[in-house]
């Protein structure tokens, strides 16, 4: 089967970041790029139903020139080839904007499925592949944990709220969402780094106009603390006797 | 284009907590843009509880007795076509966001996902897990589309629609539904139950590996304390899923909620922020889970919890011997 994962980069989880000086967006020099964490968990699903069923598997990447270290992973990983939709500010995107730019890119492909992460950890608007099934004119399932592929039909594990779960039957093609965690992660091998090298990435040029918006974000600011935190200090013991004083008299715990 | 349309959520035979704190966010916008109230919701025009506003929606369809994203929106669609709001406020729950962006596409419009607050014309959301916020703006000419973070309103008290509650029936034909949802299950009966208890120690990444977790079980067993989790610990299958507090796990509100390797991400805020007294032991000082810790100490939880654990070891055996 065909199928397109599209995946995002983002900065490194636990990166430090700081606002950028014209209060838009953060600072993105200094910065370490991962693929977000969702869409790597995607992209496993991909190649686990490719192993099972034959196949291709084709990366999608928006994003500036730098985006291509996340392609050679994911190509590096095992995916077959990429498309890199080359792009400045994303961010300044709303979500309509970047489905239509990757629906677009995708027009000449043929795919039965296209997996996706259900958010990304810098925006998590959540959406992206939601609306770009909806452009498609395909049905989705979102927030999705296994998947079962039978003849032209899918079979796929919806999470839903309180430990509630859902299976739910789609024909295909089908856009599907996937929620971190629903296997182990594989690392690339010394000779997939290697043929990845080799692996095509198409570069498409925005193929439409990106200026139409019916959201903007226009400021990003620090939250307010609604707390006023308590910061203890000193060596581990010391800090541990302040913890057992406050869980005594403060908290009421022991 | 005028009034500001509540859309609600059942749940089971009630409502989705959720849908009380919605309804309080679509009041507080309606006063602020001087526009009607409206709510609605898929199913029986009974025991409709929406308080004051102008008009309530029953919104009903044989095609919508089972939940699909596909019907909903069709529902959903006819609906606002024919009321035609200014604002479409949603609860931020999973249903929400399974059909909800497709709702707004539909209008050529973004949902403006998981907003904490809103104010003079911005409407507030968090960035990079809560990092940073972010002010949006809605530029588009259709309506505007929100869905609310869990925790974010006062969800007020619930009291029966004070007008009639007018029953709109769409039109959907059954070849217009693709998908074919089967029953909803549990995976297993839960046998923590972390909502009642008072005292919770919990894990998250900074443990590293499966063999430290121990290190913490330590600490909550010292304390007497019921031990959970964040996510990834449980994707891991170092603590088994019950024991997973968040969005997709329990929400709790203990006496003490002690985070141990938490960064706090969006997802697990929203299930321990009613927490009474919160104690945070993170290495990163930018951690988010700071935010709603009372107490904090910046440091290796691999030295930290260790000398916890033995000072209240110490401290309960004197109290136990001075008894």
């Amino acid at each position: 089967m065909q199928i397109v994962v599209a995946i995002k980069q983002v900065p490194a989880r636990d990166s430090a970041v700081h606002i950028a000086p014209h209060g838009k967006w953060i600072d993105e020099q200094d910065l370490s790029w991962e693929i977000n964490e969702p869409d790597a968990y995607a992209l496993e699903a991909a190649l686990l139903l490719k192993e099972k069923h034959g196949g291709e598997v084709v990366v999608l990447c928006a994003g500036p020139g730098r985006v291509q270290s996340s392609i050679r992973d994911a190509l590096a990983k095992g995916a077959d080839r990429a498309i890199h939709v080359e792009c400045e500010g994303l961010e300044a995107m709303d979500t309509l904007a970047v489905a239509r730019l990757l629906a677009a890119a995708i027009a000449g492909e043929k795919p039965d499925l296209i997996l996706a992460g259900l958010q990304s950890d810098d925006l998590g608007m959540g959406q992206t592949g939601v609306v770009l099934a909806e452009l498609l004119g395909i049905p989705h399932a979102s927030i999705v944990m296994e998947l079962e592929v039978d003849g032209q039909s899918l079979r796929v594990k919806r999470e839903l709220e309180d430990g509630w779960f859902q299976w739910v039957r789609l024909p295909l093609p089908a856009l599907v969402t996937i929620q971190s965690g629903i296997s182990k992660l594989r690392y690339a091998t010394l000779m997939g780094i290697k043929k990845a090298k080799t692996k095509t990435v198409q570069k498409v040029e925005p193929p439409i106009a990106t200026d139409h918006h019916s959201v903007a974000m226009h400021r990003v600011h620090l939250p307010e603390r609604k707390k006023q935190t308590r910061l203890i200090s000193g060596a581990p013991a010391e800090a541990a006797a302040q913890l057992v004083e406050i869980l005594r008299s403060e908290v009421r715990a022991l | 284009m005028n009034g500001v349309l509540a859309i609600l959520e059942r749940r089971g035979a009630g409502w989705n907590r959720l849908s009380g704190e919605t309804l309080t966010a679509a009041r507080e916008l309606a006063e602020r843009e001087r526009q009607p109230l409206l709510c609605a919701a898929i199913g029986a025009a009974d025991g409709f509880v929406a308080g004051p506003v102008t008009r309530a929606y029953a919104v009903q369809h044989e095609l919508l007795n089972r939940y699909t994203s596909d019907g909903y929106i069709l529902a959903y669609e006819q609906l606002i076509r024919e009321v035609g709001p200014a604002y479409v406020l949603l609860p931020h729950t999973y249903q929400v966001r399974d059909f909800a962006p497709r709702l707004a596409a539909r209008f050529g419009e973004t949902l403006i996902a998981d907003v904490v607050a809103f104010g003079d014309g911005v409407f507030v959301r968090q960035l990079l897990q809560g990092k940073l916020n972010a002010d949006y703006r809605h530029t588009g000419r259709g309506p505007c589309f929100v869905s609310i973070q869990s925790g974010a309103f006062q969800a007020g008290q619930l009291a029966p629609a004070e007008c009639d509650v007018k029953v709109f029936t769409p039109q959907i034909e059954p070849s217009q539904i693709r998908s074919g949802p089967e029953e909803p299950f549990r995976m297993a009966a839960q046998t923590v139950d972390l909502a009642s208890t008072p005292l919770i120690v919990s894990v998250g990444r900074g443990i590293k590996e499966q063999e430290n977790i121990p290190i913490v079980a330590e600490l909550a067993r010292a304390l007497g304390a019921e031990l959970a989790a964040s996510r990834p610990i449980c994707d891991n299958g170092w603590l088994p899923m019950e024991r997973q507090v968040g969005s997709s796990g329990q929400t709790v509100s203990p006496k003490l909620y002690l985070a141990v390797g938490i960064s706090g991400a969006i997802q697990h805020l929203v299930g321990m922020k009613g927490s009474k007294a919160v104690i945070a032991i993170n290495k990163d000082q930018d951690a988010p889970i700071f935010e709603v810790a009372d107490y904090g100490v910046v440091g290796d939880l691999f030295e930290v919890v260790p000398a916890l654990t033995a000072a209240i070891k110490k401290t309960k055996g004197e109290m136990t011997s001075t008894a």
